[in-house]
Formats: C-alpha cells, structure tokens, sequence
C-alpha cells in the first residue's frame, strides 16, 4: 500500500461473477423471496440471521477453553455437557448438542466431518475452506499423523491420536491442553493463545 | 426409546449398502468398534431427508474403532483410533455376523 492509497497488483484482477446462476443459487432467492413475500420472514430477519452467522468467530470458543483451564469444576461441566456449559458463559449453542473432547497426557484430539462439514458454528463461527475439501475429510481418518504433519503438527508415537467425526447430531470441540509457563495468566490473556485450529485439533495452543 | 447397548459394548456396523441418504460413513461399515458412550435419542436422518418425521427417534451411539481395524494395512499406530456417531438401527453384537467388508 503505498502513500497515494493505491496498491500494487502481483495478481491478475479476480473475474466478476457475472455467469448465470446456478441451480441452488436460483432456488435460494425463489424461495427467500416467497418466504418474505408470503409474511412468514422479512428481508430485515434473513439479513440479520446472515450478519449473526458471520459473527460468530473462534473468539467465543477460545473464551471457554480459557475458562476451562482456569476453573476446573466449569471444565467438568463442559466434559459432561458442551451446550449447558456454554450458555452458562451467554454463548447460545442454537440445536447444536456440542461434545468437548479433551486432549491429555498422551492423547491428542481432532475433528472432521467425512461425510459433509458439520462444524461447531455456533461455537467457532464458519469452517476454513481445507475443513470442508475432500481431501482434509477423507485423508484425517486414514492417515491423521501425516495431516497433521502437513499442519506442522508434530505427536509423538507413543500418543495415541483420536479422530472424532461428526456423522450424526453431535458437534465437537478439541479443549486443548494448557501451556505450560501460563501459571496465574487471567482468561483473558489464556485466551489469546487459542486459536480456531486448536479447538480442531489440527494444531496446539500457541506458546506463551 | 431404551438404548440397546452401553458403553464398553463390543458392536460391529451392519455391512450394508441400502440407496438414500445414509450418514453411517462406508470406512466403518462391517468393522468391529466399542460404545464409547450413548448420545440420546434423535430422529432418523434416512427419513428426515425425505421431508418425512424422522420418528420414533432413534439411540445414537459413539462408537470408538482402533486404526488398526479400519485400515489393516495401517502399521505402527496400534494407538491411534476414530470415533463415529451411528444410530443404532446400524449396529449388531459384535460376533452375531460374519466379518465383512474387508
């Protein structure tokens, strides 16, 4: 960026999407269109359910995890009960009925969904693109090490590694280990090492 | 709905390949797992798909199976394992069928 407010381009400029709508595209607006027409919602709902769904961001999860870590009888609540325990912090899980997974002295955790991209949204906001590619959900059941590696995410061999999928109703989140060296950190600043990967369990909390 | 099995059983996936909209994923199908623990009772997404009820829900299961069973050709990860969410309509005693899908 230079003074001038411009910037230089190294890439070609990206198309505009003026091709013709594809099927879903077409039946998406029909239907909302209907749906606003007919009085059962108003443009106002759908732009505001839109504007929700981007906004949630892994900020909310790190929050739990912080709150994990700093208080044990919370982090026994949320083992046995995801949701319950995250509206105890005003986090509405919606439907969502949300498995936290713990990682342990030896047992390391990740997530995927082989057979479309179920994700902890409410939680963690939208999934990365790479946790929706067919190579990501298929590769992570069979081979989860040499994924991992590709995350630069190293386990040692006597781990065990635990890939959960999310076939069915539930929704998971990794609750990381806590860094070593973070003794009397606030939630706050503990919740600045947690990261969306971590809670998928493709990398660890950052180092303090 | 009583759960049929409970944590700790020994069940296999039915090796079965009915049309439609199935979320019993192909890599389990035949292979032997463990309750890892009952989720609850939810309606059948088979029939849920087809904008049918989904009813009488139905138990749901975490089933945990080692790497080992999955992929037999998978060495040196006797630790590793995945753990799937399957309906119990899927799963039988482990033993009560012939080993399949392999």
């Amino acid at each position: 960026m230079s003074d001038t407010g411009q910037h230089s381009h190294d890439h070609a400029p990206r198309p505009d999407q003026d091709g013709p709508l594809t099927y879903y595209q077409a039946m998406e607006t029909a239907v909302r269109e209907l749906l606003i027409e007919k009085g059962v919602v108003t443009a106002e709902e759908v732009r505001a359910a839109v504007e929700a769904m981007d906004a949630r961001s892994p900020a909310q999860g790190a929050r739990v995890v912080a709150r994990a870590w700093s208080d044990p009888a919370f982090k026994a609540r949320l083992l046995e009960d995801g949701s319950a325990a995250c509206a105890e912090l005003g986090i509405d899980m919606g439907p969502t009925h949300l498995v936290v997974v713990e990682n342990g002295e030896k047992l390391h955790n990740v997530i995927v969904c082989t057979l479309c991209s179920c994700y902890p949204r409410f939680l963690i906001g939208l999934p990365p693109d790479w946790y929706k590619a067919r190579a990501y959900r298929s590769r992570v059941v069979r081979e989860p090490r040499a994924v991992l590696g590709e995350f630069g995410t190293e386990i040692p061999d006597d781990w065990e590694v635990r890939v959960h999928d999310s076939t069915a109703d539930m929704r998971y989140m990794v609750l990381p280990r806590r860094p070593a060296g973070t003794e009397g950190w606030s939630e706050d600043q503990l919740a600045e090492l947690v990261t969306r990967d971590c809670m998928i369990g493709v990398t660890l909390p950052k180092s303090p | 709905m009583t759960a049929r099995f409970a944590p700790g059983d020994r069940v296999r996936v039915r090796w079965a390949h009915p049309p439609g909209h199935i979320r019993t994923p192909y890599y389990v199908r035949g292979k032997t797992g463990v309750i890892e623990r009952i989720c609850g009772s939810f309606r059948n997404p088979e029939e849920l798909a087809y904008a049918r009820d989904g009813q009488p829900v139905r138990p749901l299961y975490r089933v945990h199976f080692d790497q080992g069973t999955l992929w037999p050709d998978d060495q040196g990860r006797a630790n590793d394992g995945v753990e799937v969410e399957i309906f119990e309509h899927w799963l039988e005693p482990a033993g009560a069928a012939k080993e399949g899908g392999t």
